[in-house]
């Protein structure tokens, strides 16, 4: 049996279509087995919101009368720093920029870093105004040198979120074996392996779930913070040669997805900014993808639970920010990170995460809800992701 | 028995006084220091938990009005805005006295404030700025 995608779309249009979240399926599965389960299940949805530093959104400005040319001159938005470096009106806003005041880390203390790229993007989401202060050189066709005006995203052409990172397949689990503490972008972690955090939602993240994105490629339609967002390109730094365990899922770091998607229908129930104190300003993002089951491996791949997904342990005081000392403290299971507590070293390590599970829990529902609705149909994904299985590899 | 969450603020000259000591020896008190910020020479300032009888609290309170100690009922509290919070569980390893819980089938951070013992912890490891400080003058 090997359903296809325009099969299970018909299913969806005339509202036939079974759909599962990635944590109902594992019990469906133990009840059916796999052969009737991927007879009777069409779609497994997954979810995660997670803080994803690589994030930001291009905007393209509204010009007045007196036109001007951002290119090549600058612009912020509320105090924080825009890239100006392209066609006239197009700028892009970083989530992790932060205003030209703000006190960092200074004087030997912590940054609360209350402001920055993420918030402006929460606020113009939230339907909020943003103060533009810009300055040009001045052209013959563009002649105005200055403006400064509140706008919000009424006063823009265009407004999307271009993120070139989300939705890292596995990630480290941040521990600090030096003896004092220590601020980093996964949080602040107690001297001598006082706390451990880790940041994916497991058994219902997008990319563990299709280890080797026989699905998910160029191309593919998801639920991004709460539009109708699109894989855009393999996400910086995707790597899929990362070591697996026998299930197919990546033990370190592998995949990741580049994603873009229409600010104006993004929501901020599903987008927030957030602040690291003594790291920085970053963005969560809420991100689901719809995952066909269009044979028994995919259903077997989605079927996957926290106690089969493994992450490596990694000290941050040293090994991260130096290259020194061990590179992996011990491996340790999602079910285990999830309890609370870990052991490493012979130590019990209280566990904490940045990855919301109840929001990806949220968004796998909801995208369930939407594709039951017949409101979201599949899409055939239209060039693989580097390192996708082949059909023949698949086959075996 | 009484327990109650204070704030003790010291003058620069008593700094050097083992007040501490004195509180447990001298009037029985059960002293818990949840927080402290002392520089010999300069003002002081500890957060604690005193526990004892009424009779032995008041009397601890007197020494300490004796030595120009000011005495304040625990001024700030701790609130979690239940709309900010995303259920991320970043607070619960920070959380000295398990204040901040996390409910693991529905992953629902709960915050009881009876526990919280305003160490800032939470403030400091919160990304969504869902806990905030309110300022309590009693």
């Amino acid at each position: 049996m090997a359903k296809t995608i325009e099969e299970i779309n018909a299913k969806i249009r005339s509202g036939k279509v079974v759909v599962f979240t990635a944590e109902e399926i594992i019990e469906v599965v133990r009840e059916k087995g796999i052969k009737q389960a991927a007879r009777e299940v069409d779609v497994v949805t997954t979810g995660t919101f997670s803080p994803m530093c690589s994030s930001g959104a291009f905007f393209n400005i509204k010009q007045q009368k007196l036109k001007m040319k951002f290119g090549g001159g600058f612009a912020t938005l509320n105090g924080v720093p825009a890239y100006a470096g392209l066609a006239a009106a197009d700028i892009y806003v970083g989530a992790t920029a932060i205003p030209d005041g703000d006190p960092r880390n200074g004087n030997g203390r912590p940054g609360k870093f209350r402001y920055g790229g993420a918030h402006v993007i929460e606020d113009l989401v939230a339907g909020k105004k943003v103060l533009l202060k810009s300055g040009a050189y001045g052209t013959d066709c563009y002649p105005l040198k200055a403006r400064e005006q509140t706008i919000g995203l009424e006063d823009m052409n265009d407004a999307f979120l271009f993120n070139p990172r989300n939705c890292y397949q596995n990630y480290n689990v941040a521990v600090n074996l030096s003896d004092k503490p220590i601020y980093t972008y996964m949080g602040k972690l107690k001297p001598k392996l006082g706390n451990a955090y880790y940041c994916s939602a497991g058994q219902l993240s997008p990319l563990l779930n299709d280890p080797y994105f026989r699905t998910i490629g160029i191309g593919t339609r998801v639920f991004f913070c709460g539009a109708e967002g699109y894989v855009a390109w393999p996400g910086t730094q995707h790597n899929p040669t990362a070591p697996r365990l026998e299930n197919g899922t990546p033990q370190t770091p592998a995949g990741t997805i580049a994603l873009i998607g229409d600010m104006r229908q993004m929501s901020g129930e599903w987008l927030r900014a957030v602040s690291f104190t003594g790291y920085g300003v970053t963005l969560s993002v809420a991100v689901g993808v719809p995952i066909p089951i269009i044979d028994e491996d995919m259903l077997r791949s989605v079927s996957v639970t926290d106690d089969q997904l493994k992450a490596p342990v990694v000290d941050y005081s040293e090994y991260y920010p130096l290259g020194q000392g061990e590179a992996k403290l011990g491996e340790v299971t999602y079910q285990a990170l999830k309890s609370g507590s870990i052991r490493i070293k012979d130590q019990k390590v209280p566990t904490g995460s940045f990855s919301s599970y109840a929001l990806a829990r949220k968004v796998a529902h909801h995208l369930k809800q939407v594709i039951e609705d017949g409101d979201f149909l599949l899409t055939q994904f239209q060039a693989p992701l580097p390192g996708a299985a082949t059909e023949k590899e698949a086959a075996k | 028995m009484k327990q109650t969450k204070l704030v003790f603020i010291f003058p620069e000259d008593t700094v050097e006084e083992p007040v501490t000591y004195n509180l447990i020896a001298d009037y029985g008190v059960r002293v818990n220091i949840l927080r402290a910020s002392i520089d010999p020479g300069k003002q002081g300032r500890m957060v604690v938990e005193l526990g004892g009888e009424e009779i032995q609290i008041s009397q601890a309170l007197n020494y300490l009005e004796s030595l120009g100690v000011v005495v304040a009922p625990l001024a700030q509290k701790i609130r979690h805005l239940e709309d900010r919070c995303t259920g991320c569980t970043a607070c619960v390893p920070h959380c000295p006295t398990r204040a901040l819980d996390v409910d693991r089938d529905s992953w629902k951070v709960s915050f009881d404030s009876e526990k919280c013992i305003v160490c800032f912890s939470c403030l400091e490891t919160c990304v969504y700025h869902a806990m905030s400080v309110e300022e309590q003058f009693a």
